[in-house]
């Protein structure tokens, strides 16, 4: 069973009471309303497929202070089962992962018969629906708990970049980005984890750890497991970043991985030029375990333009790379870094 | 073959540093921003546009630093301007 990640709501008789375009004052359901406040909490996300006028509809939305919990609203006078398709492409999510909810039967039909791994739901039962494993994760990290406002700061941030006059540098520089490094505490070490089981890109070595093995290093004396946030003036990424360093005469990068979100923003680089920092500072070599994968080329070229070497390949296939730490790159100019 | 190279990446990395003067044996890196999206960019360029694959131990900034090492690595590679 998989578990549900978007709940898609029809708007007319499901979300309010009566027809929109018969009567422009219709009133929402209160459960449906306190489903869309439990739901939020529980970290997952909301959308609409409505066979209705799109501008007048949103209005209402807004109206009922709604519209801020619904992303990627498809209302038009299409089938259901595209809206439902469209919604899973905008939020780069599995068909899957949808569950759907309108009082017609007809329309979950369409959608079932279209795709039939989308849960579908009559609004009598929503009771029920809530009650449903697959809405109830068995944990919620801080991380998606604030999925949606992600969601919304990303599509703020996408359209005034697509309108920006300038270049990617200026753009960057109007973001007022704050990158965070901090030791990973028990809160961050479920993060932690998704970032390995999540990150294919930026990822030094593809090898995934468990929650005990992170908690493990994070308490070891030998280890250093950090991680990064960044935030800018639309919001916060959340945790992007993480690193996981051996210690002792030579320092060993055994994890190095950054959320492909970030790529774009001119950041892939400062926390591993922070590690070259604090092994500089430590009096230490610098060195790293790079394993190729199909994906991760990005890392090895983001090692190779920091002056990473390779000194040794492993049976296994394992890189050694190591760094004279002669040249550090700065902090970019256009992000602040603060280090907890 | 080499004047058509350096003249190619002449031509991509010019639009990266509007408004500044640079000679083809000066540090592109300490005019600004190279972070991972950027140096990958690079080297997928230099891939397709000459026809090479840079292998992983060539993947090192002292390859990429100046329009001159990035001429000469393509020429040790055996890529040609591909157009």
């Amino acid at each position: 069973m998989k578990p549900v990640k978007c709940v898609v709501w029809d708007l007319d008789d499901t979300v309010w009471s009566g027809i929109l375009l018969e009567d422009h004052r219709v009133e929402p359901r209160p459960e449906v309303l306190a489903a869309v406040r439990r739901l939020d909490e529980r970290g997952i996300l909301q959308s609409v497929a409505s066979r209705n006028d799109h501008d007048t509809a949103m209005a209402r939305l807004r109206e009922l202070e709604l519209a801020d919990y619904l992303l990627h609203p498809q209302i038009n006078w299409n089938p259901k089962s595209n809206s439902i398709a469209a919604i899973a492409r905008s939020l780069n999510i599995g068909v899957d992962a949808l569950a759907f909810v309108d009082d017609q039967e007809f329309e979950r039909d369409e959608v079932a018969f279209a795709h039939p791994g989308v849960l579908c739901a009559d609004v009598a039962d929503l009771d029920r629906l809530l009650d449903d494993p697959r809405l109830n994760p068995s944990h919620v990290t801080e991380e998606s708990r604030s999925r949606r406002l992600k969601y919304l700061a990303d599509n703020r941030r996408e359209q005034d970049e697509r309108s920006f006059a300038g270049t990617r540098e200026e753009f960057l520089a109007t973001l007022g980005m704050v990158f965070t490094i901090a030791p990973a505490g028990e809160a961050d070490l479920r993060r932690a984890e998704e970032l390995t089981v999540r990150t294919n890109q930026l990822n030094s070595t593809g090898v995934t750890y468990s929650l005990d093995e992170l908690r493990r290093f994070a308490e070891s004396p030998d280890h250093l497991l950090l991680v990064a946030d960044l935030e800018d003036r639309y919001g916060s990424y959340g945790k992007i970043g993480l690193a996981l360093v051996e210690r002792g005469p030579v320092w060993t990068v055994k994890l190095l991985l950054m959320s492909c979100r970030v790529m774009s923003r001119g950041v892939g680089t400062v926390l591993l030029n922070h590690l070259m920092r604090l092994a500089r500072a430590d009096g230490a070599r610098l060195r790293a375990e790079f394993r190729p994968t199909d994906r991760n080329r990005v890392m090895r070229v983001t090692y190779g333009f920091a002056g990473f070497r390779e000194i040794e390949t492993r049976e296994d296939g394992t890189v050694i790379l190591e760094s004279d730490l002669e040249t550090i790159q700065p902090v970019p100019a256009h992000l602040t870094l603060n280090v907890g | 073959m080499s004047e058509n190279v350096r003249n190619a990446i002449r031509g991509f990395i010019s639009p990266k540093f509007p408004g500044v003067d640079w000679e083809d044996h000066e540090d592109l890196f300490s005019f600004g921003l190279v972070d991972s999206a950027t140096a990958m960019e690079l080297v997928m360029f230099l891939e397709r546009r000459f026809g090479v694959e840079i292998p992983p131990q060539d993947l090192d900034i002292a390859n990429f630093r100046t329009v001159d090492a990035m001429t000469a690595l393509v020429g040790r590679l055996g890529g040609a301007a591909v157009s």
